[in-house]
């Protein structure tokens, strides 16, 4: 398999032209404070949740790009603060020039058109009460991009056969589907306003492999066909890996390393993407030992100060307990928002040592 | 498994739902055995009746579900006819459970020692002082820290995976013989989901203890399970040695089912996939239950619903390799790889 390992996309940057999707010092803050009255009693200060911290990122045209990370990492904040159903506190979103970010809900109508959302459960995000042929139709009557019945009908039907459903298909109710063809209707449904990019929060988290399989596949034919751009947030890496040609892992709020898919998991810097990649379950029964990692995410709220990995980081020293890091170019077309990495601390190497013996690593695998 | 009596012996197990218009058969003459401290895995896809199984095995089928036929014996002794108080005394004692949601399993009401002595004195003739000890030891061993505090705390006050590692301390409390594990890591991180299988693992390793595994989760039986049984609308499909059903598919669904799972380092720029989906219980076909899916269908397949045939080590239920075929074994085998080499090779171009 390593053969073809080499052979794929072997120039994922030079493929793609200008950035899309440009995204600058993006923050989001949630106050979940108390009430004001119990907050007074308790004497507690004011909560701020910091769910998105301060991100930046491209997607170039006819890209995937990937986001990973665990639950409460911040990413499905960031789908939704993209396509507009969250304000920014703070930070640009670029789509093809044009900062979107704030955009009164007037303004965004015509930017809707061109920027679409794939939801995780296909079963809360087809209203019951539809057919789906109305469904699907609500965005072309919407945005008026077909008038008359009979047009509209003949591009549902389009739109299904498109997605590997039967015209006929469009006569039934949501619940007569199963969960993979449920996510083929909000993917027709999705396609209908003929978006140019597409915000997929984990598509396919709902699904079983089989029926992933079957999902996936079908949108990577359609970005072929379509020329689309997609946004694609899942916490299952192996999934990332397959569908991403370029990938960013979030902790915390923050993206700590940015790189190409086939460089994020062949050699992966920041050791948190080390610990991710360690914890995937290895179907190849090489009889690998995994190392579980010790810790779990910490509280939002409350993050710890410096590298907010710190506390979980095998490498970490007194800088990393004090000053955040930047993300910092490293070779292969990564950036890396670790002080270890950037000084030379950490081996390189794609499996994390115990802590205890943390030079052991280069040693694994050379 | 050459064990001389296994530990648990599943034989035929058929599990209905009675419904308006006739009855729905959601396990379909399921037999396996578990011997003493081995790990098998149930993996399918939902509906393949893995979690039913379990639930049959712990006498806590969902009415108006049933075993409507077959047995299930433990240790000897036939436990599917016990009454349900008798079942209470073998639950807890001989078999744990562990299920999928752990904020569910625990009382939100009840401190986490409460709950751990309370199993303790029911299952035992210790006395409260020596079960609350009891308690806190096993904190410790489930790698929770500070155990001496956190047995005074309630479910809410512990993260998913800390709760998680409550629910196996429950679970192991008494040293029951078999702990079914339904689904126990799919509702946790990644990183917390790889310590809750090392734990899990490390315990039963230590105390002897069997798993059965329910899981749709590959990977997670990879790392484990010792068997795999392979369960597809109600029947297993497959079932043997973990390495050989995951590296060498002999079922044409475990193998379509192996190669619709991405992997790292795997570069197909499409996945295997299997056509349609899995028969709804109103609706699954005569014969083999995977002959509209199946790429190497024939007309027997059709008719006469494939035995569990002994194919090396392991027992697959596919006419392929009945030994009446004009078919080798190895032919057989080639036919069902054939398919994948195919598609590689097309995913290639």
């Amino acid at each position: 398999m390593s053969d073809a390992a080499v052979t794929k996309s072997p120039s994922t940057e030079g493929r793609f032209g200008h950035a899309m999707l440009k995204v600058d010092g993006l923050r989001r803050y949630f106050d979940v404070s108390a009430p004001w009255l119990n907050r007074v009693i308790a004497r507690q200060p004011r909560q701020i949740l910091k769910a998105v911290d301060g991100i930046d990122f491209e997607i170039a045209r006819g890209e995937t790009f990937g986001l990973v990370g665990e639950s409460g990492c911040g990413k499905s904040t960031v789908a939704r603060l993209i396509v507009g159903l969250h304000g920014p506190t703070d930070g640009s979103i670029t789509l093809e020039g044009r900062n979107i970010a704030g955009l009164t809900r007037r303004q965004m109508a015509p930017m809707r058109r061109r920027l679409q959302m794939i939801f995780q459960d296909p079963y809360a995000s087809l209203n019951p009460r539809w057919r789906v042929r109305d469904i699907i139709a609500e965005p072309i009557r919407a945005f008026e991009l077909v008038s008359g019945d009979q047009a509209i009908a003949t591009r549902v039907g389009e739109l299904l056969t498109f997605v590997g459903l039967n015209p006929l298909d469009g006569e039934k109710f949501p619940h007569e589907f199963s969960g993979g063809q449920r996510q083929r209707i909000s993917i027709a449904r999705a396609l209908a306003s003929e978006p140019e990019f597409l915000v997929c929060d984990e598509p396919t988290s709902a699904l079983d492999v089989s029926v992933q399989a079957q999902i996936l596949n079908l949108m990577k034919d359609l970005q072929r066909e379509l020329g689309l751009t997609y946004l694609f947030i899942s916490h299952n890496l192996a999934v990332v890996y397959h569908i991403s040609d370029r990938v960013g892992v979030m902790y915390l709020g923050k993206l700590v390393e940015v790189a190409p898919s086939k460089t994020l998991f062949t050699t992966p810097r920041h050791p948190y993407t080390r610990m991710l990649l360690d914890t995937i379950p290895d179907l190849d029964m090489t009889g690998r030992e995994r190392m579980p990692v010790a810790g779990e995410v910490p509280n939002p709220i409350t993050p710890p100060p410096g590298c907010s990995f710190h506390p979980r980081c095998p490498f970490a020293n007194d800088r990393c307990r004090v000053e955040v890091p930047k993300a910092l170019p490293v070779a292969g077309g990564a950036t890396v928002a670790c002080h270890g990495v950037e000084e030379g601390r950490v081996p390189s190497g794609p499996i994390l040592a115990p802590p205890p013996k943390p030079d052991g690593v280069a040693s694994v695998h050379g | 498994m050459t064990m001389a009596s296994p530990l648990l012996q599943v034989r035929n197990l058929v599990v209905e739902f009675p419904t308006r218009r006739g009855s729905l058969t959601a396990v379909d003459d399921v037999s396996f055995d578990i011997a003493e401290g081995e790990v098998l895995g149930v993996v399918g896809e939902s509906g393949a009746g893995k979690s039913l199984t379990g639930a049959a095995i712990i006498g806590l089928l969902e009415p108006p579900g049933r075993v409507a036929s077959g047995e299930i014996i433990l240790e000897g002794r036939r436990i599917d006819t016990l009454s349900y108080d008798q079942m209470r005394r073998i639950r807890g004692k001989q078999i744990g459970a562990i299920f999928q949601d752990p904020l569910t399993s625990l009382n939100p009401l009840y401190s986490v020692g409460r709950q751990l002595t309370e199993t303790i004195l029911t299952h035992t003739d210790m006395t409260p002082t020596k079960a609350r000890a009891r308690a806190i030891e096993l904190l410790t061993e489930v790698g929770i820290p500070a155990p001496e505090r956190r047995v005074d705390q309630y479910p809410h006050q512990f993260s998913g995976g800390m709760r998680q590692r409550v629910v196996i301390a429950l679970a192991l409390c008494v040293n029951p013989r078999l702990v079914v594990a339904d689904e126990p890591t799919t509702a946790l991180d990644v990183s917390i989901q790889a310590q809750i299988i090392a734990l899990l693992k490390k315990l039963c390793r230590e105390h002897g203890t069997a798993i059965m595994l329910v899981t749709h989760d590959m990977g997670v039986i990879a790392e484990t399970a010792d068997r795999v049984a392979v369960m597809y609308a109600g029947r297993i499909a497959e079932i043997g040695p973990v390495r050989e059903v995951i590296k060498n598919a002999k079922h044409p669904y475990t193998h379509g089912l192996m190669g619709s799972i991405p992997a790292m380092g795997h570069d197909a720029e499409r996945l295997e996939q299997i056509p349609g989906s899995m028969p709804r219980l109103t609706d699954i076909p005569v014969g083999c239950a995977f002959n509209r899916r199946c790429l190497h269908v024939h007309d027997r397949c059709f008719r006469e619903r494939p035995d569990a045939l002994p194919v090396e080590d392991s027992r697959v239920a596919c006419w392929l390799y009945d030994s009446a075929n004009a078919m080798t074994l190895d032919e057989a085998k080639r036919a069902v790889a054939s398919k994948d080499a195919g598609a590689v090779e097309q995913a290639n171009v």
